[in-house]
């Protein structure tokens, strides 16, 4: 036998061994692409190790794919080469497109084919009802969402002689027109900033104050909807914002958060309105001053105001992968929604813990006393059963519609549009996204 | 001299040598063209479970769509301008540094590095020079000059962040050439125009200038190629093609509505369209090209 032909029969015999191996002992693969990178990357691995550990069929393998909109658009490269994940994570602005895929296997299904009783009336319903359809079915499993508060420098209020805020009792937007004027009387450069403008003053201010963002309640019914922002409230109120830019009441400071943030830490700022994810942030880069959280500013009119919406993203299953499998996707979802995986999350990472029982378990802990910052977003989301209106939105080509209100807000913060123009610009504009949208699924 | 000349004596071996090159270039330049322009056609969802012919319709939106026009002449004044800031200071270092005798390897080498760096690093460079919350020139300039500089909410002040550091890379590209270009320039005809009296301006306009206009063109040609291409790094890290759209140029758009919006429909008939206009830029330098082996040979 000459060596090239013993090599190829000890490969040979190396290979079978190994097949037959994996065919007994091997675990089925769950693979998971998410956008989780660094400490949030850690605490997922550390969820998905408690899973793998607990039992010996499945083996959930996350991959960090990049940014949201990165690993969105390896799951449409995935799915067109027949090689999708079983799970994605995907930002909320991406739900419809999801949902509208052909591509997904609803998880309310899947948990129910799986022999899963879940009781959804234990979730946090603002969170799961941002995933459901129409008949209120969960579509995806939420994962990490938030909400945007209000942080405020303690020290510069004091300063301006102005009393603390109510971690709970929301300000309105009058007192907070008194709160900047004082706070620029004083000296301080500006009054307030505000990150992610559509997400937290028009977004978030239609939910808080159950002002319709579009027709057929937000686009939950149907894709024929139409933008409705231009509305006299949301106008006034971005009208009222330009009107506090003369004083540096309100003033610019970007459409993400880095700008804002910097004029908040710079202490150019007294008021700052971001997600709650700004929590860590901070108080990696505060050292001077104290600073505190409050709910978000509430119209005086509004007596009850609506839970605010969140923002985040939640898990897809993607169908057409071997049957066998799907039971180890609802296992894990089941693990990932359980109490110490959501408490671990929370705790870590600041996102919401998605059931009423890891909330309650925590309160009981008393985790609440010792970070009551963590509780404001949180209650401010629960104050109240969500309505059609402020349950959330779902429009396609959604990040294209947040693009053009942020471009139609910049128009109207420099000055080149009045509040109304920009907004009745924003619907219009974004309706043409929407037909276009609707013309794909006809 | 003796000329080294090889002759193939079969044609099947050239096409062997060839081919390696014509695989990638059709792998990576005619397959995806070829489906970009179909897709184009195209209506679709992002998955490609319904995709519908449509004709012109995806052309049609988009030359009806005011705010692509606008970002064309976007894109026209951005390419403009980043030509104009860097070739001309591009030629200025390469004349003074072909003037400097002592040390020039070394400035030269300084001068090039900028070229080595990736456009969405330069644009990250320029942001924390120029961004209102945290750049040290721009809360500078406001502290000590008083000047109002926001290019968040100023459209002039974020083209102009922009254009520079798009430009401040590319200056060392055209450095390189003009550099070569003058350093062709026969020292002849310069001494003997200096003999005649003629002062260094006059020299230049009238000796160097015309004799480096091959370099120029040629120059020109690739800094708007890179501007309307490559300058997509800097567009994303530093405006996002903000305020109010402006300074979304048109690759950037591409970008917005391909790949974070999934329009694959649009967004593959604006890269149809783009490519038409490079193709049209790129004839011109051939031309060119062929006219310059005339002049010379």
């Amino acid at each position: 036998m000459s060596k090239s032909k013993c090599f190829w029969l000890v490969m040979a015999v190396a290979m079978l061994i190994s097949f037959a191996g994996s065919a007994f002992a091997k675990p089925i693969e769950i693979n998971w692409w998410h956008a989780m990178r660094g400490a949030r990357g850690e605490v997922v691995q550390k969820i998905v190790d408690g899973f793998n550990n607990s039992q010996s069929d499945y083996k959930v393998i996350p991959v960090y794919k990049g940014s949201y909109d990165e690993v969105v658009n390896a799951g449409v490269a995935a799915v067109r080469a027949g090689k999708q994940p079983h799970i994605l994570q995907s930002f909320e602005v991406g739900t419809q497109t999801m949902m509208m895929s052909g591509a997904i296997y609803p998880v309310h299904q899947l948990m129910a084919d799986k022999g899963y009783k879940i009781d959804w009336s234990q979730y946090l319903q603002p969170v799961l009802s941002y995933y459901m359809n129409a008949d209120g079915n969960l579509m995806s499993m939420p994962f990490n969402s938030s909400t945007p508060v209000m942080y405020y420098n303690v020290d510069l209020f004091k300063k301006a002689g102005i009393p603390m805020l109510s971690k709970e009792k929301p300000i309105t937007w009058d007192q907070m027109g008194e709160i900047t004027g004082k706070l620029v009387k004083s000296g301080v450069k500006g009054g307030l900033v505000t990150a992610w403008q559509s997400w937290t003053q028009i977004e978030n201010y239609s939910a808080i104050h159950n002002i319709p963002f579009a027709t057929r309640a937000n686009g939950y019914e149907g894709l024929d909807t139409v933008l409705l922002i231009n509305n006299e409230k949301v106008v006034n109120h971005i009208a009222r914002l330009k009107s506090w830019m003369a004083d540096k009441r309100f003033y610019y400071g970007g459409q993400k958060y880095q700008g804002p943030k910097s004029e908040f830490i710079a202490q150019n700022a007294g008021l700052y309105i971001d997600s709650i994810s700004g929590i860590a942030k901070l108080k990696k880069a505060v050292h001077d001053f104290t600073w505190d959280v409050a709910p978000l500013p509430v119209e005086s009119w509004m007596k009850e105001p609506q839970n605010s919406i969140i923002g985040g993203a939640s898990l897809w299953v993607f169908k057409g992968l071997p049957k066998k499998d799907y039971a180890g996707v609802a296992a894990f979802l089941k693990h990932l929604a359980g109490n110490e995986s959501q408490i671990l999350w929370h705790k870590s990472t600041g996102y919401f813990p998605i059931t009423l029982t890891a909330y309650d378990q925590l309160k009981t802990d008393g985790y609440y006393k010792k970070n009551p910052l963590q509780e404001v977003g949180i209650k401010q989301l629960t104050r109240r059963i969500p309505t059609k209106i402020s349950r959330g939105l779902r429009l396609g080509y959604f990040i294209q519609i947040r693009n053009i209100i942020n471009e139609e807000l910049e128009l109207v913060w420099s000055g080149k549009k009045t509040a109304q123009q920009a907004m009745d610009n924003a619907a219009a504009r974004s309706n043409v996204k929407l037909r276009e949208f609707e013309r794909i699924y006809k | 001299m003796i000329k080294k000349r090889s002759y193939f004596k079969s044609r099947t071996l050239a096409y062997v040598l060839i081919l390696p090159q014509l695989l990638i270039t059709a792998a990576f330049f005619y397959w995806p063209a070829v489906q970009g322009i179909v897709a184009s056609f195209q209506l679709s969802d992002p998955f490609g479970f319904r995709t519908r012919f449509v004709w012109f319709d995806n052309y049609i939106a988009l030359f009806s769509d005011p705010l692509y026009l606008q970002s064309i002449g976007i894109t026209l004044l951005f390419s403009g301008s980043v030509a104009i800031v860097s070739i001309s200071c591009g030629l200025f270092l390469a004349s003074m540094a072909n003037r400097a005798l002592r040390l020039t390897s070394l400035t030269r080498t300084l001068l090039i590095w900028p070229y080595a760096i990736a456009p969405a690093i330069s644009g990250i460079l320029w942001l924390f020079l120029l961004h209102p919350s945290y750049g040290v020139v721009a809360i500078g300039m406001e502290k000590w000059l008083g000047i109002d500089w926001n290019p968040l909410l100023n459209s002039s002040n974020a083209m102009l962040m922009v254009v520079l550091a798009s430009a401040w890379k590319n200056i060392s590209y055209n450095f390189v050439f003009f550099l070569a270009g003058l350093q062709a320039i026969p020292h002849s005809l310069i001494e003997a125009a200096a003999m005649d009296g003629a002062s260094p301006f006059r020299r230049f306009w009238a000796i160097t200038f015309p004799l480096l206009s091959p370099t120029m063109f040629f120059v020109t040609v690739m800094t708007i190629i890179f501007s309307f291409f490559e300058s997509f790094g800097v567009i994303h890290a530093v405006t996002q093609g903000g305020p109010g759209g402006s300074t979304n140029i048109l690759v950037y758009k591409v970008y917005q509505d391909g790949f974070i919006g999934l329009n694959l429909g649009s967004s593959s008939a604006q890269s149809v369209v783009l490519m038409g206009l490079i193709i049209l830029i790129t004839v011109l330098q051939f031309k060119y090209v062929e006219r310059k082996v005339q002049y010379t040979g």
